[in-house]
């Protein structure tokens, strides 16, 4: 049995349709009428007790959904979820306090209190035994560097810092699952990749399963070992990272930096995708010709000041991806 | 003369024209003032059905009121200028010193577009409903009823433009105090009692008791609502109703003055504060 | 429960705790709620001045009707702050969905989202007019006239707690013109301050049968100033009125849930 379980899942919105001005509004207050619109046309997938799943599409392609619906908040139409065994809408209550959610754009610290004191109303919320918290905070505190933070009110937090707390907060009562809603949107860099490091770190050290939506691929690429694609409310794809980029585009990229003038080649299976003095950057499909044999073609015909191999950018997957789907954002 | 004027007559439509579209609040603050119009005056009629000899002016007229108090709500004093507040508290307030034009008189124009804009829907909705729907639905002693007669109806509407030039001279003492203490908080909770008793808001001043009447009747929050009510259902008329404008003048002409020299002094505070 | 109230009490210590980082600011604003508050009771005085009597209510009288029911608006406010402010603050914020995040219920955290201090402006003003109703008139403050004043108290924050979570649920609808209902909060108060003998009988029926103020003050007020209803409402009846109030919040609760089911279906 695995921990979440998501089967054939649906959920159709109604949105009224105004017109505008005052008359507009008259009308749709005496006869509405209503757009619907499919967040959700039947998504299954299961995770495991301890997977790290990262959960990518374009903005309105239903992760929000998804993780609303994963989270106890927002009742579907159709189709069947349960995770660790409970019907997360229907026991909402219950299953709320084994979870641990961070939505990116939203704080769940009080503005107004000095971060360690949300902390303890977290621990009051959340039932946590006291002996058990201390332990548990102290331990978040320490991973997450939020000493020199605690005595502080959470809005005078930079963002960084503040999404370094809300993970914290999240965690207090040590949930089995945690999701994330873009968690390093806005984020500078070190903090991305403080945010990174921690998420790793407990999925790695304490098993927490770990759902992750972003647009930040660089999350992916450095979290993520497990990915679901969703477009227009489908899964378009669900598989390793590597698999995904295998499948969708699996051409290579050679850099070479030549001693001389960089000389035109002519090899089969490969392309010139841009010339600049003497740099190439090449681009070949591993499975026409492996990169040993194109490096040894090169260098036997030509003198080398530096060369190495790189795989296309993450985006770049993803836009060929979607381009494959016709699901890009609308 | 015209280009003189002309920055302060944009200012005020912009701020008139942006305020007319919270349709929202206003129907929001229209019924609330529907139902506390009718409670007050069904508490009136109580204690005119039990001493209506002592009073100096009749039911009716104390329904009529309560109605316009209600309708012109919108129109007193009550609290800074929002607009004022937030650019105090983001620092907007020093674009105000590099203009080439009066603060004063740009914060002024500012205020009365934002009182009269408030107050037209809701007099409007006010009146279809206490002084037409009432007496439709047979309700007319409960109704706000016309001017006791013409000349009384043109004079208030003088009065009422005064009322608003004071209102708003009123308004500037609040802005200038926010600007000059940086903060806002809090100004609004104590002007409310004062400008609730001091207006007639909170019983009409005819009925306070004999010794305090006339005190009452020259003190500047007179002029801010019942003076022009007064004139309206005929308890001053005549000369009395042109010493009651001039009463209005005098105090906004009083208000401005000392307003203007204020916020110079404060202006030019701020100016070495850098603030 | 007893865990429910250990989270209320630890909400309370966070809320104090944030506003008294500006005490100067929490009295000031608690000062000018009493003014607000008793120029009302300076408003009836000068009604009794003018008209020496009113439908043969002595002004001790109103005072006692008005006190109380100021000290259960006060009450009532002072626990009910998340749904006085839901519209703007939970559902325009999408903040609500935070609430049905954590393992409690909404209630609970609504009520622990703020308890103002500055609310004591209008309890003092309450108390004031209490004072003014006992050295004014010969009355007793019995052990039962007490007891009987502390179940009118609680049903009428019952009932303005319930006008409140009404004023919440109309949210999930609409966050637009939701002040309107404060007629029936602000306003509720400005009509149960008088004895309901004042008004037509349409209106009192109105805030018997739909909006039971009358329930909730005047006539249990009766039995404590030991007279019968001059509507003619039966002696043994009166004392029972506040229950009303309660009835009125479990509607309103009812309604609630409603709501919280459009929530959770609509995801806005």
């Amino acid at each position: 049995m695995p921990q979440i379980l998501v089967q054939d899942l649906a959920k159709t919105y109604r949105v009224a349709e105004r017109d505008p001005g005052v008359l507009g509004a008259l009308r749709g207050l005496m006869r509405p009428r209503w757009r619907t619109v499919d967040a959700l046309q039947g998504v299954s997938f299961s995770l495991e007790r301890g997977e790290l799943l990262g959960f990518i599409g374009p903005n309105g392609a239903g992760k929000s959904t998804t993780i609303k619906i994963l989270s106890g908040i927002l009742r579907p139409d159709g189709g069947r979820v349960e995770v660790d065994g409970l019907v997360p809408w229907r026991d909402r209550v219950r299953h709320v306090g084994r979870i641990g959610v961070v939505f990116g754009q939203r704080t769940q610290l009080w503005w107004d209190l000095p971060v360690a004191d949300g902390f303890d109303l977290l621990r009051d919320i959340y039932r946590v035994d006291p002996i058990r918290y201390r332990k548990t905070r102290d331990e978040l505190v320490a991973m997450l560097r939020l000493e020199k933070l605690l005595d502080q009110p959470v809005r005078q937090l930079s963002l960084g810092q503040r999404m370094r707390a809300e993970i914290a907060a999240a965690m207090l009562h040590e949930p089995a699952i945690l999701f994330l809603d873009e968690p390093t949107i806005g984020l500078d860099a070190p903090s991305k990749l403080a945010v990174r490091e921690f998420v790793k770190r407990l999925n790695r050290e304490t098993g927490v399963t770990v759902l992750l939506t972003t647009h930040d691929m660089h999350d992916i690429e450095a979290l993520a070992e497990r990915v679901i694609v969703i477009g227009h409310g489908r899964v378009l794809a669900d598989s390793p990272f590597e698999a995904l980029r295998a499948n969708v585009l699996a051409e290579r990229r050679l850099f070479v930096d030549f001693a001389g003038d960089a000389p035109d080649l002519a090899l089969p299976g490969v392309t010139v995708r841009s010339r600049e003095g003497r740099s190439l950057e090449l681009a070949f499909d591993p499975r026409a010709i492996g990169a040993p044999a194109l490096i040894a073609a090169i260098t036997a015909g030509h003198a080398v000041e530096d060369i190495h191999v790189e795989q296309p950018a993450i985006e770049e997957v993803i836009a060929r991806f979607y381009d494959l789907h016709g699901a890009a954002e609308a | 003369m015209t280009d003189f004027a002309r920055p302060y007559l944009s200012a005020f439509s912009a701020r008139f024209l942006l305020v007319l579209q919270y349709r929202a609040a206003a129907f929001a603050g229209f019924v609330t003032q529907a139902w506390f119009g009718g409670v007050k005056s069904m508490v009136y009629a109580a204690f005119y059905a039990s001493g209506a000899g002592a009073a100096p002016i009749t039911l009716s007229q104390t329904i009529t009121y309560t109605w316009l108090a209600q309708a012109l709500l919108a129109l007193l004093p009550w609290a800074p200028d929002p607009d004022i507040v937030a650019s105090v508290r983001t620092g907007g307030v020093a674009y105000d010193r590099l203009r080439p034009i009066d603060a004063y008189a740009l914060w002024y124009v500012r205020a009365l577009g934002w009182m009269l804009a408030r107050a037209i829907p809701r007099a409007l909705m006010m009146a279809a409903f206490a002084a037409v729907f009432l007496p439709l639905i047979g309700l007319s002693d409960w109704a706000w009823k016309g001017p006791a007669n013409a000349v009384q109806g043109a004079l208030c509407l003088i009065s009422t433009a005064l009322a608003l030039l004071l209102s708003a001279s009123m308004v500037m003492l609040t802005n200038i105090l926010v600007a000059a203490t940086l903060n806002g908080r809090g100004l609004q909770i104590l002007t409310m009692p004062l400008v609730t008793l001091f207006s007639g808001n909170l019983v009409p001043l005819a009925l306070f008791p004999d010794w305090a009447r006339t005190a009452m009747l020259i003190q500047p929050f007179a002029g801010v609502f019942d003076i022009p009510c007064r004139i309206y259902f005929g308890g001053l008329t005549g000369v009395m109703a042109w010493t009651g404008m001039g009463l209005q003048l005098v105090w906004s002409i009083v208000l401005i003055w000392l307003g203007h020299l204020w916020l110079e002094r404060v202006m030019r505070k701020l100016e070495v504060q850098g603030g | 429960m007893l865990n429910a109230l250990a989270l209320l009490a630890s909400y309370a210590r966070a809320s104090f705790k944030g506003q008294l980082a500006y005490p100067g600011s929490t009295i000031l604003l608690g000062l000018g709620q009493f003014l607000t508050n008793i120029i009302d009771v300076l408003a009836i005085w000068l009604l009794y001045d003018r008209f020496g009597a009113v439908k043969g209510w002595a002004i001790g009288e109103i005072a006692l009707f008005f006190g109380l029911v100021n000290i259960s608006f006060t009450i009532a406010d002072f626990i009910s702050r998340g749904f006085d402010v839901f519209g703007t603050d939970f559902v325009r914020t999408g903040a609500f969905d935070r609430i049905l995040l954590r393992p409690r219920s909404a209630t609970l955290q609504l009520i622990g989202y703020e308890f103002r201090l500055t609310r004591f402006g209008r309890l003092l003003q309450g108390i004031v007019l209490i004072v003014i109703a006992t050295t004014t008139l010969p009355l007793h403050w019995t052990a039962q006239n007490i007891a009987l004043a502390a179940w009118t108290v609680s049903g009428a924050v019952a009932l303005f707690f319930g006008l409140l979570v009404l004023q919440a649920v109309l949210a999930f609808w609409t966050v637009e013109s939701l002040e309107a209902v404060n007629a029936l909060t602000y306003g509720g108060i400005q009509a149960a301050q008088y004895p309901m003998s004042l008004y037509p009988d349409w209106f009192r029926d109105f805030l018997t049968y739909v909006v039971p103020l009358a329930c909730v003050a005047y006539f249990p007020v009766l039995v404590i100033l030991g007279r019968p209803d001059p509507a003619g409402a039966p002696g043994w009846l009166l004392p029972l009125t506040p229950a009303a109030g309660f009835a009125f919040l479990a509607a309103s609760f009812v309604a609630w849930r409603v709501g919280v089911g459009k929530y959770t279906s609509t995801g806005s």
